[in-house]
């Protein structure tokens, strides 16, 4: 078992809490007006994935997918239940956030592996890949500001894909880049993928999700509506379920 | 504690480059940017040194030093402690992508307030010597309120880290308080012309207690006594324990509010 998800329940806290300030959060305590809800945005949610299993997590937006994501990678916490994970985990979320403009290319290209926990040996022995990867050789000393948003996306998945993780997570991550370098990281991925990682992904895409998938995850409203192996079915399900809403 | 040590091991990687992005937000990646930084301190100590040193420099020996201590203490306190509250805010795109120990954002601003402190206090040296104070072994132990303060100013981070977190506006509040707290911090003027009780309650200050440490060993050419060292000690203890407390328990919860 390299994922195991026992039960697991998310609570978010909605409501006008985040920006009132401390001065109008005292205030509405004392009117009595404090007024926040808490949903769950992943609740209750079991399945498990074996090694090699590659796992597509369908649903519309505000399904929970990416909250489920941040629980399997430890950035959030489960409310209720438990998490098990066996196994380093590459996650790919949202490439393009967490680069600092005023560092040059070269600056955050380590910035960005230190955070995805490399050693520095590792990414000095690799920079030059990465940087030939995503085509940026004339760009290395430029602030990372002057990069087209392409740019900045070919970077980070360049970055994100070095690794030989157990475990690989892609939020949306196929779509990077023109029609050239999305082939290229397709071709990337895929070999990641086959040398045994188990992947799990978020797509919009149900074509893709077919193509590649041997396991579907679809959740609506935080909760599971199918899990299984029978991809073709769930992902017909689906299809059906989203011409219905219409 | 030891988990801290051992985590900071593990992310030293992601540590380094993090103070060096610092540094490069601080200095602009220039050598011009850290003389430039260190200008603002070096004006404001000569505007007051023009302005007070008529009111209060005529009964003060080496006021010039008096002034500075006070001053650069003071300032790193701002400097870190403001810079530490907005550090988990201002990564906050980093923080809900990856996982790493939050407290690795503090640290690492305090790192670049640490060394531009350490850069006044050579400057305060020289004025020491500038003005004629006989150098004193003793001097070295300036080193004990240092660590003392950098312990201070983390714990102070962490709390006012987590409250910025939860409440955007505590920003202008914790202005006004450190403005305050400056002018109660006793920079400028002498604290004996107050009644003895009145001087045991600046004792209850921290930015005082450290620079009064700092004078004493510098201008007073004394050895502070056990209990100061213990006020120190104890400060900078307890607003640690708060703030390491404070993390502990709403680690998971920040990210809602991020």
């Amino acid at each position: 078992m390299v994922i195991e998800l026992k039960n697991v329940s998310v609570q978010y806290i909605v409501g006008d809490f985040k920006n009132i300030g401390l001065k109008e959060y005292i205030l509405r305590r004392i009117k009595g007006n404090y007024d926040v809800q808490n949903f769950w945005a992943v609740n209750d949610v079991t399945f498990s994935l074996e090694k090699g299993d590659m796992l597509g997590i369908i649903g519309s937006n505000g399904a929970g997918k990416t909250t489920l994501l941040k629980v399997i990678t430890q950035i959030m916490w489960p409310t209720k239940g438990t998490v098990k994970v066996n196994g380093n985990i590459a996650a790919l979320l949202a490439l393009g956030s967490g680069f600092d403009g005023d560092l040059t290319v070269r600056a955050n290209t380590f910035l960005r592996g230190a955070m995805l926990g490399y050693t520095r040996d590792f990414m000095t022995a690799k920079y030059d890949e990465i940087i030939e990867f995503a085509e940026l050789e004339e760009f290395q000393d430029r602030p990372f500001r002057q990069l087209s948003s392409g740019m900045r996306a070919r970077l980070a998945f360049s970055i994100a894909s070095l690794v030989q993780p157990d475990i690989l997570i892609l939020d949306e991550v196929l779509a990077v880049g023109d029609g050239a370098f999305r082939q290229k990281s397709e071709e990337k991925m895929r070999g990641i993928i086959s040398r045994g990682a188990t992947t799990l992904m978020v797509s919009h895409s149900i074509g893709q999700v077919r193509k590649i998938c041997n396991k579907v995850l679809w959740l609506d409203k935080g909760k599971v509506v199918k899990f299984g192996d029978n991809t073709q079915d769930i992902c017909d399900k689906y299809e059906a379920f989203l011409r219905g809403k219409n | 504690m030891l988990k801290v040590i051992k985590n900071l091991k593990k992310h030293q990687f992601l540590f380094e480059e993090l103070v060096k992005r610092d540094f490069n937000a601080k200095y602009k990646g220039t050598s011009l940017g850290i003389v430039w930084s260190l200008l603002s301190p070096l004006l404001s100590l000569l505007v007051m040194s023009l302005v007070f040193t008529q009111f209060f420099g005529r009964n003060t020996p080496h006021y010039m030093v008096y002034l500075f201590a006070g001053n650069i203490v003071l300032s790193y306190f701002k400097d870190s402690t403001k810079s530490g509250m907005t550090s988990l805010m201002a990564n906050a795109g980093i923080i809900t992508k990856v996982n790493a120990p939050k407290y690795l954002f503090l640290l690492s601003k305090n790192v670049s307030c640490l060394f531009n402190f350490m850069l006044t206090l050579l400057i305060f040296f020289a004025f020491v010597a500038f003005d004629k104070i006989a150098f004193s072994w003793s001097f070295f132990l300036v080193i004990y309120p240092v660590i003392c303060l950098m312990v201070f100013n983390i714990g102070v981070g962490l709390i006012m880290s987590a409250l910025y977190v939860f409440f955007k506006d505590i920003k202008y509040l914790y202005d006004i308080f450190t403005q305050l707290l400056g002018y109660l911090s006793a920079i400028f003027y002498r604290v004996d012309a107050y009644p003895l009780t009145a001087q045991r309650l600046f004792m209850l200050n921290p930015i005082y207690v450290y620079i009064r440490y700092i004078r004493i060993i510098v201008i007073d050419g004394g050895i502070p006594t056990l209990r100061h060292h213990l006020l120190c000690f104890i400060y900078a203890l307890v607003v640690l324990v708060i703030g390491c407390v404070i993390y502990k328990k709403n680690n998971y919860k920040f990210i809602y509010y991020m």
